[in-house]
């Protein structure tokens, strides 16, 4: 084997520490924003009559921290470190949604910040509404609920 | 005891995506439709229901728990209206969220200007 053979296996084989630090951020930012969303939620059990309710108040809580920290630029900066683990909670569905409303706000705010707002969101739902429509529809004819 | 379950399995889920994003080829949006349509599915299953009892927020607030929130609100919604509920169900649950994504982000749009 080549000596440079050789270094490109090293090179391939080392795990990179950005890999293992990447996740460990995601994971320890990730799971605080879901804690936080677990005081909210236990806070709407207790007011809402049922679970679908309370978990409708509890997203629509994350959302609104998520719109605010976006506005104020702090969300961004959590981004930066977390990766994934501010992306994936819904905060960061609403990071998408607010970012892009106020970046395409330049071209208007009716063709830019209305019409672009869902520009990164928009998948999420539509993939989202069909997988739910299809499996929804698969259950309730199985289980004759119609 | 919640709260640390919650840390937990929320981490978990966000620390996953962090490690396909960095060791494939995968865009963050690939990984945020795939977790929403893996919540749709497994909640049509009946698989997401004992998940989220055990783990609280930490199955509902990543973006799978959105997933699974639709499917829920679309089979709630069957029951109460029969083939309709397949449509309107499907904000049922989500629809508080996303009504407060447009008004807020509309309002934080017109006061905000991004930085970059």
């Amino acid at each position: 084997m080549q000596p440079k053979e050789y270094q490109k296996l090293v090179q391939e084989n080392t795990p990179k520490p950005a890999v293992v630090k990447n996740m460990v951020w995601a994971f320890i930012i990730g799971g605080l924003i879901c804690a936080l969303g677990q005081g909210i939620l236990q806070a709407a059990l207790q007011l809402e009559d049922t679970k679908n309710e309370a978990a409708a108040v509890t997203l629509a809580a994350m959302i609104f921290l998520g719109t605010i920290l976006t506005g104020s630029g702090v969300y961004d900066e959590i981004a930066e470190l977390a990766g994934a683990g501010a992306a994936v909670p819904i905060t960061g569905f609403a990071n998408t949604i607010t970012a892009a409303a106020m970046e395409f706000k330049r071209e208007g705010f009716l063709l830019g910040t209305g019409a672009r707002m869902f520009i990164i969101a928009g998948p999420v739902i539509v993939f989202g509404v069909l997988a739910g429509f299809f499996v929804a529809l698969l259950r309730a004819l199985i289980l004759g609920l119609f | 005891m919640r709260f640390i379950i919650a840390f937990g399995v929320g981490g978990l889920i966000c620390a996953g995506a962090q490690l396909i994003l960095d060791t494939t080829k995968l865009k963050p949006a690939h990984i945020l439709v795939g977790l929403v349509v893996l919540g749709a599915v497994l909640s049509g299953l009946g698989l997401y229901e004992p998940f989220q009892e055990f783990a609280g927020a930490g199955a509902l607030i990543p973006v799978i728990g959105f997933g699974s929130s639709i499917t829920k609100g679309m089979l709630a919604e069957v029951e109460r209206l029969g083939w309709e509920g397949l449509f309107t169900g499907a904000f049922e649950i989500t629809g508080l969220g996303l009504a407060a994504a447009i008004v807020f982000s509309s309002i934080v749009a017109l006061i905000c200007k991004p930085r970059r």
